[in-house]
């Protein structure tokens, strides 16, 4: 069993990385709570630029995902 | 699959709790990243809800609806009604000698009763203190976000009718 601890290389990208993660997040509930609001107020028009831009940012939060991933099955690897 | 432990050198607790603490660090951190994917396409399909709800409705069909007289009420003073439903409470302010407003009476916030505030000129919701314009149903203070849905009126014959639902997105 190997018992050394794994490196440390790939950390701050992915701590980069899902910080980015979150503030998409972030902008996403505003969205979500924008949209709503607005089709609420009977203007229906903003449901699909909504739809749209969080389509975009759920494509950018699951690339975002599959880069840390990546790095850390790298890590692993050694 | 061996029911017992083969003799080891190993201690019993590192094959227990074989995973190191960085390692584990990493393993939680990709874990963690797909929970914030995840919890994003919750939000996209929300979106999407939204939007298929705006692209398949059908535009509401109101009644007209008789709903007081209009030397029934005296001036500054409201009459409470349901339109376009008998769940759909609404109240009806007269401003001014030859003016009435109506609105939903219930508060875009959490739908709790707003009420007439005479002295200010404003409809007030009590629960988290909301106020609301009487002239036009915009927000003026509070919590809300979006102004009261307005009922249309229509005098006719001394009746005032209500005709439709403006503002109304639900």
């Amino acid at each position: 069993m190997n018992t050394d601890p794994p490196p440390n290389r790939g950390r701050t990208a992915i701590d980069g990385a899902m910080a980015l993660i979150a503030i998409l997040l972030i902008v996403q509930i505003w969205l979500l709570s924008a949209t709503l609001e607005s089709y609420l107020a009977g203007h229906r028009e903003a449901a699909l630029p909504g739809v749209i831009i969080s389509a975009v940012i759920f494509a950018a939060c699951l690339g975002l995902y599959r880069f840390v991933d990546r790095i850390d099955s790298d890590v692993r690897r050694g | 699959m061996s029911w017992f432990r083969k003799p080891s050198s190993t201690p019993l607790w590192r094959d227990e709790f074989s995973i190191h603490t960085a390692e584990e660090r990493y393993v939680n951190r990709r874990q963690f990243t797909k929970f914030l994917t995840l919890t994003s396409f919750g939000m996209l399909v929300g979106n999407a809800w939204i939007f298929a709800k705006a692209a398949f409705r059908h535009a509401p069909v109101y009644p007209r609806m008789a709903i007081a007289a209009a030397d029934e009420i005296a001036i500054g003073g409201v009459k409470i009604f349901a339109y376009p439903t008998a769940d759909d409470p609404c109240i009806l302010v007269r401003t001014s000698d030859d003016s009435y407003v109506a609105y939903s009476q219930k508060c875009t916030h959490l739908s709790c009763a707003v009420y007439y505030e005479k002295k200010q000129r404003r409809l007030e919701c009590p629960c988290h203190q909301g106020f609301f314009s009487i002239a036009d149903g915009s927000v003026l203070q509070g919590p809300p976000q979006r102004a009261l849905p307005r009922v249309a009126l229509e005098r006719k014959d001394g009746q005032l009718i209500a005709i439709r639902m403006e503002g109304d997105g639900a």
